[in-house]
């Protein structure tokens, strides 16, 4: 069970700076190191431009993750733009469709602890990761 | 949001700010080319303390804006990322690769007068 | 569901007489307290607020029979009573001591209904044991959060950055890195490098007997983020078989500043720095 739950609603390039500013200050909420509250911000500033750059837009959920003996944070984005139609390679460390680096999935794979993605071509994408406070 | 841009000789410093958005970075990166054509400079310093994320966009950014500045002839050098946001960036995998880093502004300074000597 | 609904009804009388009767039940908990000397690291005023926090926390957690509330209140006072050193046995101690009290004017109330009377302790039971429960699980979580606490500050104490000259530091690692350790080195030389204005590290992995993919990964990215703070990294020390895991995960050695031992790299760690490295003077 979560208390806290914070929605951005990301449309342009503005949002993301908003998005990760509001993961950050949670996650230092919850009690994450500074460093890794900017892994974790890091992550979600990843997460929001691919919104952004492919799906024009969508939202960024930010949440508290209860575990029966530790503390983490549930990044959740989610967006209905034209999805991805092979997963699997859009997470290999340097596939990209736009001509940019190909890090921002598979980077944030290894910023989180936990990653998962469920994408339907036509219907959107959704990324959700977690980071347990260590 | 503007980044300023000071001019210290031939040296032109640009000083980010914590909460850059795309569209600052693509001014910043006009505007600095432009300048270094126009003072002729030889050297620029991105100083970048100030900033707490720096993610695949903005990375990949100031790669272009080293690269293009050494067509234009000049050098650049990154300086002030903070232990954290380093840590970070290489998590993600991005190393900024052939671009010049250093410590603060003080050494990127340092940096930049001695590859003006060995440039001569 | 019917069974639930008088459970809860139940509850509510309960809470109701549990609120009325709260000074004389809190007083009478708090003197059986000192009375089983428990808690003796406490002042007695300490205990009557601390007493008082719990009761009604207690008597909250019975009447929405949800437990969150008290789950914070008993990690924020495991949090403020381990450091003095109360034992998890106390804080077990007190909360059965109470269950006890409240339950002992139970009988007091209803031993001429006893039917009644069975029926309440049917309710009561098992939300009581509950709240033991979750006091007693929070004060043991907080209790090994400050014992991984200490252990970390020992680690961090077991591997330090030395500053052998100006802008040179050294990192010599022994033992067993786990990744948990090496993120900590890495922290640590990162942090290292800018409060010393370092330009050069030698990191010393002479006392490293074997390193994982994982590990050997983190020396990379330790020696990448090292250079974006504008350090350059020479690591001395390499055995073949670590060699062997980085070319395994795909580590170009020959981009990897490194040296056979520690006194090689801080010579090259002092040419890099501009020193000149003197050779002794040949006797004639
Ligand atoms: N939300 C999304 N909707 C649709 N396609 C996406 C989405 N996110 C990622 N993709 C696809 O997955 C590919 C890989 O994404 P990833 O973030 O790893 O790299 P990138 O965005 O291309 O480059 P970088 O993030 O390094 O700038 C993208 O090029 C794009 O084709
Ligand atoms: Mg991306």
């Amino acid at each position: 069970m979560s208390r806290v739950e914070i929605r951005v609603t990301i449309s342009s390039d503005q949002d993301i700076v908003v998005a990760r500013q509001k993961g950050r200050s949670l996650a230092l909420e919850l009690g994450f190191s500074s460093g890794d509250a900017t892994l974790i911000a890091t992550a979600i500033s990843e997460l929001a431009r691919n919104i952004v750059s492919y799906a024009g837009s969508g939202q960024i959920a930010l949440k508290d993750l209860q575990g029966s003996t530790r503390v983490g944070i549930t990044v959740t984005a989610s967006d209905t733009g034209p999805g991805i139609p092979n997963v699997s390679q859009a997470l290999r460390d340097g596939f990209s469709t736009s001509g940019s680096l190909g890090l921002g999935l598979p980077g944030v794979r290894r910023l989180m602890d936990e990653f998962e993605i469920d994408s339907k071509p036509g219907q959107g994408t959704r990324v959700v990761v977690k980071k347990w406070r260590p | 949001m503007e980044v300023p841009i000071l001019k210290q000789g031939a040296v032109l410093i640009a000083t980010f700010q914590a909460a850059l958005s795309d569209a600052d970075l693509n001014h910043l990166r006009s505007a600095l080319v432009q300048q270094v054509v126009r003072f002729r400079s030889r050297g620029v310093i991105v100083d970048v303390t100030a900033m707490d994320v720096m993610d695949s966009f903005a990375s990949r950014t100031l790669r272009e804006i080293a690269h293009i500045i050494r067509l234009r002839g000049a050098e650049t050098v990154i300086v002030g990322i903070q232990p954290e946001v380093a840590f970070a960036m290489v998590q993600l995998g991005l190393t900024l690769e052939g671009v010049a880093t250093a410590l603060d502004l003080e050494e990127g300074l340092a940096y930049l007068n001695q590859k003006f000597k060995t440039m001569k | 569901m019917a069974k639930r609904d008088e459970s809860s009804e139940l509850l509510r009388e309960l809470v109701a007489h549990l609120r009325q009767n709260r000074t004389q039940l809190r007083e009478e908990w708090v003197g059986r307290i000192s009375e089983t000397r428990l808690l003796t690291a406490m002042t007695k005023e300490e205990i009557f607020a601390e007493a008082t926090s719990v009761y009604d926390s207690y008597v909250e957690a019975l009447e929405t029979e949800t437990f969150e509330a008290l789950q914070a209140y008993a990690r924020n006072l495991s949090e403020r009573i381990i450091p003095r050193g109360v034992e998890t046995h106390e804080v077990v101690g007190i909360v059965l001591l109470l269950r006890d009290v409240l339950a002992r004017s139970l009988f007091a109330k209803y031993q001429t209904d006893f039917k009644k009377l069975n029926r309440i302790l049917d309710a009561y039971e098992p939300a009581a044991n509950r709240i033991a429960n979750t006091v007693a699980v929070g004060f043991v979580q907080e209790r090994e959060r400050v014992i991984r606490q200490q252990q970390e500050a020992i680690r961090e104490l077991s591997t330090p950055v030395l500053q052998v000259r100006e802008r040179l530091l050294i990192l010599p690692i022994i033992g067993v890195i786990d990744p948990q350790r090496a993120r900590q080195l890495t922290e640590q030389l990162l942090r290292g490098i800018r409060t010393n204005r370092a330009k050069v590290v030698v990191i010393d992995i002479t006392g490293v007997a074997a390193m994982d993919v994982t590990v050997a990964n983190h020396l990379v990215q330790t020696v990448e983020a090292s250079r974006l703070l504008g350090a350059t990294v020479i690591v001395t020390g390499l055995s073949p078989e670590i060699a062997q895991t980085l070319v395994t995960i795909g580590v170009d050695l020959g981009k990897m500043n490194t040296v056979g031992d520690l006194q090689g790299g801080i010579e090259q760690a002092e040419r890099l720095l501009g020193y000149k490295v003197m050779a002794l003077a040949e006797p004639n």
